[in-house]
């Protein structure tokens, strides 16, 4: 399976990735705050994931790193 | 596992001091990845002027110099005469550029220096809280436009990478933005295009780059993005606007 990581304590919460992301299935808001006080997101599901990498893309923070299962 | 994406290491772990979904952020990752994958880091030199940005020296392991306010382009210009082999980038704001340093910029152009500007264009003053840039948009309402921008007291926005292709000097000119995986592609694109013209040592390479500034405009990013989208490129189309690189060819 894919792998997308988020730098939980990088998140912003801008939402971007979620906003771009072609399925729906895979990065939530988490319920709890990281330590700057933001709903980071986090991959909860993967497998949907294309490892199409536009969630990173469009990340201003650079929090997301891509990993394709080959 | 294969990587698609992984945040570049020409960063340092200082945490960003942008707002959330601010396009700084964006444009400073693809400068950084560019950097990184044309092994760039030890001849990259990057001038900060005063703006939201001011603080990325801390950002990128790589050399910088921090400027006054609409300066960069007067430092820019003394760093890439001293050491010509170096790629010298003088990253500004609208407030910077075409505000306080409207003659540093069109001096450099007519002097044909030969560094890059990246140029971050989000119609407003973003780091002292969301006051009217001459380039803000009819209309657009401001701290300090708060009825809306009029022409009757302030004029036009004013389309900066048009005016820099119109100086002999200027050897490229185009505006992209951020709004789109897909045009973050090409801004990528255009920044690398400004950044191999410079290292092959042709004159005034500039790119502009339309930015959300979620927090001046009092958007939510997403709207943000929806509203550069709307809005914003309408005054401010994308393009090429000069390439003497192509028209060499
Ligand atoms: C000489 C001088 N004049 C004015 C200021 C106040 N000032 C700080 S940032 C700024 C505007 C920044 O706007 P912009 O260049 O658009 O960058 P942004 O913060 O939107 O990225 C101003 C006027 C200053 N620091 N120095
Ligand atoms: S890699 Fe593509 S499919 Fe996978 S989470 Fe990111 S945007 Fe969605
Ligand atoms: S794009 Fe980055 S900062 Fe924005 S919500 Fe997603 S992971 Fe967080
Ligand atoms: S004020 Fe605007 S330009 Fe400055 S960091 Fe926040 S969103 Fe970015």
């Amino acid at each position: 399976m894919n792998r997308v990581t988020v730098n939980r304590e990088m998140c912003k919460e801008c939402e971007y990735c979620l906003h771009f992301c072609p399925k729906k299935t895979i990065l939530k808001k988490s319920d709890t705050v990281n330590k700057k006080g933001y709903y980071a997101v986090e991959a909860v599901d993967m497998t949907d994931c294309i490892a199409c990498g536009i969630c990173a893309t469009v990340c201003p923070e650079g929090a997301i790193m891509v990993e394709k299962d080959v | 596992m294969s990587i698609v994406y992984k945040r570049p290491e020409v960063f340092t772990d200082e945490y960003m001091k942008y707002c959330g979904g601010c396009g700084h952020g964006i444009i400073n990752k693809v400068i950084g990845e560019l950097i990184e994958e044309n092994n760039w880091q030890e001849k990259a030199v990057f001038v900060w002027p005063i703006g939201c940005s001011v603080y990325a020296d801390k950002y990128f392991k790589v050399d910088s110099i921090c400027a006054l306010h609409g300066r960069a382009p007067a430092v820019a210009t003394g760093v890439k005469r001293a050491t010509p082999e170096n790629l010298v980038i003088s990253y500004q704001g609208d407030g910077d550029l075409v505000s306080e340093g409207m003659s540093e910029i069109m001096h450099s152009a007519i002097r044909g220096e030969k560094f890059t500007v990246v140029f971050v264009n989000n119609a407003i003053y973003g780091m002292t809280g969301g006051q009217m840039a001459p380039t803000t948009l009819m209309g657009q309402h401001t701290t300090t436009s708060p009825y809306g921008r009029a022409e009757e007291f302030t004029g036009h926005p004013v389309n900066m990478a048009e005016i820099i292709a119109g100086i002999p000097g200027c050897y490229y000119s185009e505006r992209v933005t951020v709004n789109t995986p897909g045009n973050i592609r090409k801004m990528k694109a255009a920044i690398k295009k400004a950044f191999e013209y410079q290292m092959e040592g042709k004159g005034l390479t500039f790119v502009e780059v339309v930015s959300p500034c979620p927090t001046g405009w009092n958007m939510k990013p997403v709207k943000a993005l929806e509203w550069l989208s709307e809005s914003v490129i309408s005054t401010y189309p994308l393009g090429v606007f000069k390439d003497l690189g192509k028209e060499e060819k």
